[in-house]
This record gives structure tokens, sequence and C-alpha cells, in this order.
């Protein structure tokens, strides 16, 4: 290293103050060598026992003495050489015990921050922090920190992020909040016993196992199957219940904040400006009650969901706060494609859609479950258009939005001549609609 | 594409200088073609003719007619590739039966990749690749003379620059 190197670096550490992650993080995966011996003991219940009958009080002991010490050990030094920053710019994080990574995450690429508390972190008062930036993974969260220091971390980071003077960003605090809707668990409930794919997983399990019995009358093919599909079935009921209780959407200076979980509580926050695509989606037995689900693309987040369910009254000018300025075209509004479409697709042809309207290029799909996606002209990476032999047969071409999300929207089959056209109008517009999008730091 | 009907003044007047592939690219390709399906086709051809008669060496015909739809195939996707740099983005043209159109703006580019493989090394070739925020950006120009492909990263990085824009 250069002498100037090891200046700044002297410099960095003085200015910087490192700090821990809370010290209950060692024992998070203590439940994982337990059950890996569980599931050994699962999977071959014989050998167990005759290994377990062999084994003395002096060999356990033995072999806790050296287990427990060691695993602690391990545990008490990652958390140790774990070390987490907030510099002006950027987060910091230090760890590993032999292979050393350091992950420096800019600030103003921050496109949200999720902080988690698991049902077991809950009843011990700590949480996770997770900054989503393109390209961060698991290893980037930070597992785990105590819930105020987690909600004051967050606060701290957003603030910075927006771009507050860093001696100031400590005293910001965590702006206020105004609540603009909450989804009350019985239309929660009731949105799930009206989606299609709650009964089929549950007729599934129902069906599938008795007919494999009456086939095989093998009691392990049976278990090995209705085991999945009963969890199938769990999870897209009761588990998406669980998940999606309590959904609590607010908006504040920093962005929408999102509240869900019943058991597991989750918060997100998205900063203005991050948001790539909003869907909404209409399932065919929700229409007639007029409800919706919404869902958002931010690039890095995992959670794609912005409301479970809402009566379109009630979405519609949420979705005009998460995509400012945006008002969703009504479906009279949209060009389905030209008739010869359903020689390339036929029926469903019925069911897409097409329109640009000054600030977000809309694309439908779906005939029983529509969903209509809406993507900023700023947030488009690349514009593509697609024509196979049978489409070129007909005159037809897909035009592909590509955005920074990873995910792609698809006006499908319009006329040739009139996705030549879009294709070049649509990079116009996208490299254009960036002039007037905000700036990375919101409050700047 | 056919586009540029008349009364469609936008298209048009907008409608690019075309930039095609250098011949490397299709030399390349055909010579190796010809080298596998060459020696695919002596070999089919020598074993069943010694070892069960002549009559079988007609075994032959199979992977010769296969070089030889190959050796147009490969003319008409060399044909097809082609690229053009406007003021303002780089439009990505190719694909005979499945044709993809490809317009990047400049400011959306994250990086651009210049590769050469060793077979690309040894017949003077290099390939573009831009990426951006979307992989789903299939932007790739193969074949490219290295002196233009470094023009090529060299200016896109420099237009990528000054028009440059976060997510």
């Amino acid at each position: 290293m250069t002498t100037p190197g090891t200046h700044d670096q002297v410099r960095r550490e003085v200015t910087v103050t490192e700090r821990r992650l809370h010290p209950i993080t060692p024992f998070r995966r203590a439940w994982a060598p337990v059950a890996v011996l569980i599931g050994w003991a699962l999977h071959d219940p014989d050998a167990t026992h005759r290994q377990l009958t062999r084994l003395t009080t002096t060999t356990i002991l033995i072999a806790l003495a050296v287990v427990i010490p060691a695993a602690a050990l391990y545990g008490f030094l990652s958390w140790w050489f774990t070390h987490f920053a907030v510099t002006e710019t950027e987060l910091r994080i230090r760890t590993g015990l032999l292979f050393r990574r350091t992950a420096h995450i800019r600030l103003e690429r921050i496109q949200a921050i999720d902080v988690t508390r698991p049902l077991l972190a809950r009843v011990a008062g700590v949480a996770k922090l997770k900054l989503d930036v393109i390209g961060t993974d698991k290893k980037d969260e930070l597992a785990y920190l105590g819930e105020a220091d987690a909600r004051a971390l967050r606060a701290e980071l957003l603030a910075r992020a927006a771009g507050f003077a860093p001696e100031t960003a400590h005293e910001v605090g965590e702006a206020p909040e105004q609540r603009l809707l909450h989804v009350p668990a019985g239309v929660l409930a009731v949105s799930l016993l009206l989606t299609g794919a709650t009964w089929a997983t549950l007729a599934a399990a129902l069906v599938v196992p008795p007919v494999l019995w009456f086939f095989t009358h093998n009691l392990w093919t049976v278990v090995a199957t209705a085991v999945p599909l009963l969890g199938a079935a769990g999870a897209s009921s009761v588990g998406r219940f669980v998940a999606e209780y309590d959904w609590t959407v607010a908006e504040s200076p920093d962005g929408i904040r999102i509240d869900r979980g019943l058991l597991d509580r989750a918060h997100e926050t998205v900063p203005p400006g991050r948001v790539q695509t909003v869907r909404i989606v209409e399932p065919l037995l929700w229409r007639r009650r007029g409800w919706v689900r919404v869902e958002l693309d931010v690039a890095g987040s995992s959670n794609s969901v912005l409301l479970p369910v809402a009566p379109r009254e009630v979405a519609e000018p949420l979705i005009a706060r998460v995509l400012p300025g945006v008002t969703v075209p009504p479906a009279s509004s949209l060009s389905r494609p030209p008739r010869r479409a359903g020689r390339c697709m036929p029926l469903w042809w019925r069911g897409y859609g097409f329109t640009v309207t000054d600030e977000v290029f809309v694309a439908r799909h779906g005939l029983l479950r529509r969903s209509l996606a809406l993507v900023p002209h700023a947030k488009v990476q690349s514009v593509r258009q697609e024509q196979g032999p049978w489409m070129r047969r007909w005159r037809l071409a897909d035009v592909h939005v590509d955005t920074g999300a990873n995910k792609t929207v698809t006006a499908r089959l319009r006329d040739a001549e009139e996705a030549a056209r879009l294709l070049r109008a649509q990079a116009e517009r996208s490299r254009t609609g960036r002039r007037d999008a905000r700036p990375d730091r919101w409050m700047a | 594409m056919e586009t540029g009907s008349p009364q469609d003044a936008v298209t048009a007047e907008t409608e690019p200088a075309w930039t095609g592939l250098p011949p490397g690219l299709l030399r390349m390709r055909r010579l190796l073609l010809v080298v596998w399906l060459g020696s695919l086709t002596v070999a089919a051809g020598l074993v069943p003719g010694l070892l069960a008669g002549p009559a079988w060496a007609v075994f032959a015909l199979l992977p010769l007619a296969l070089m030889v739809w190959g050796w147009v195939l490969i003319g008409r996707n060399w044909r097809s590739w082609r690229y053009a740099e406007r003021a303002d983005d780089l439009l990505l043209s190719r694909g005979v039966l499945w044709h993809t159109v490809t317009v990047v703006p400049y400011g959306r580019m994250q990086l651009v990749e210049v590769t050469s493989g060793p077979v690309e090394r040894h017949f003077g070739l290099a390939s573009v690749q831009l990426h951006t925020a979307a992989a789903a950006t299939d932007a790739t120009i193969p074949g490219l003379d290295p002196a233009e492909a470094e023009r090529l990263r060299d200016r896109l990085t420099e237009l990528g620059q000054a028009r440059s824009a976060g997510l």
C-alpha cells in the first residue's frame, strides 16, 4: 500500500465509528446442528437407535465438552469480527473470520430498506436490517440489531441517503408518516378464499394422495407426495394470510412504507423514485367485488407486493402516490391487438392490451386473471422488438420494455408497423423521461 | 424491418445509418463448419464404406447436406446482424426467422465489455457486449474488428458518461 493510502486509512479509522451487531447474533445459527441431528435421526431411525445404545455417559460428556465450546467460540469470533459503520456516503460491512469480506454499499443507490423481525427475533427484541441495492445478497444484511437500534439506523441511513448533512443526520430522526391504507383481516381472508390457486392446491392435496393410495398401496409414496402438497396448500392460504396480515401502507417524506405480518413482522421503506414497475392484478373471482392486488418491482428487493387486496378506487390513488403524476388509464383506453392476432394466439389475444401515456408504458395481459403493468418511461433500460416467423406471416410483432428490476413488460402482438414506430418512439421517451425525474438524493 | 413508409415522416427521417458486421465472422463460422462437418462427412463415408461395402458410403450425404444448409444459414444470419450508432442510442438488429431489434439509450449503459476468445483472437475478431441494469438487455455485437471494437467501446463509454442516468 502506498503512503497516501495509509493516511487515508488512518483518517477513516478516526472519523468512522464501527459498531458491532447485537450480542444475540451468534445464537441465530444455534438451531442448525440440532436440526441436522434430528434430520439424520428421522432419516434412519434404526441406525440412530443402535448408535444411541452404544453411547455411554462419558462419551456424551466428552463430545459435549468439545462441541459446545467450539461452536460457542466460532459464534463468538464471527460476531466479534463483524463490524458495520455508516460513513457519509456508504454503509460498510466488514465480516469474516478466515475469509475477510468488506461490502461498501453506496447510500444514494439504496432502492429500499427492509427491517424484518422473525417470530423468535421478536421474542428476543432484535431485528434484521437489509439495504436493497442492485447486486446485494443475503450476506449484506445486518442481522441482528436491537429493535431500537435498527429503527434509529434506518432513520439515519434514510436521512443520509436523502441528502441531509452528515452532522445532522443523527438528529433528523424518523420522518413523520401518514397512514394511507390498512387492509382489514376479513377482506384479506375473503380475498384468499376467492383466489383460484388456494382451492387448486387444496384440491390437489385432498385428491392426489387417496388416488395414489388406490393405485400403489405404498404408504411412503403417499406420504412423500401428500406432505409437499399439503405444505403448498398451507403456504398459499394460511401462509399468505399470516404474511399479509395487518398490511399497512403509509407515506412519509422518505417514501412509501409497508408494514405487515402476523408472526414475522416486516417493514419496508421504498424511497421516492425507486419503483420500476407497478402491476395491477385482477383475478377472475375478485372482479365482481372490484378488488385488485397491486404489485411493484423495486430493483434488488425481494418483496413485490404493495397491496394484497383493495378496491380499485382505493388502489388507484395509492398508485398515483407511488408513481407521482401517473393516472391509471381506464380499460377502455387500452388498444387491443388487431383481429389477425387470433391466428397467433387464439382466444387469449383478447386479453392483450396496450397504451402509452405521457408518463408510463402500459401493457395488459391475461384473460381470466388480468394483469396491467405500468412502467414509467424514465425506468426503461432498453427496448426490444421481436418477431418470429409465424408472427411475420401475420405482420405482427412484440415490443419488450426492460426495466432495472430485471423484469420485462411486453406489449404483445402489435401490428408490425405500429411496433416499429413504437420502438423508436419509446426509446425517445425513455431517454427524455429521465430529465424531469427526481434526484437520487430526494431531499437534496 | 421494412419501415419508412412515406406518410411516416418520423421513422423516415430517423432511419439510421446501419453498419453490418465485417466478413471475418462469416469466414470464421464457415471455416469451423467446414472443418467439423467436413471431417464428419469423411468419417461417415469411409467407415461404413470400408467396413460394410461401398454402397453404405451414402451415409456421407447426410452431414454433407447439413454442411451445405449450414453454409447458407450462416450467411443469412451474418447478413442479418447490423448496428447503428445514433445520437442518443444504439440500435442493434439481428435474426432472420426470429428477428429482434434492440434499442439501448447510451445513458442506461452500466458497462461495456470487449471480449475475445482464443478462436476469435486467432481470426482477429472481438465482440462488444453492452450491459444495462436490466439483465434481459441482450445487446452483443459479435465478430467485430478489434480496433473497431475498441473504438466502439470508447465511444459508447464516453457517450454513456455524458448522458449517464441512474436507475
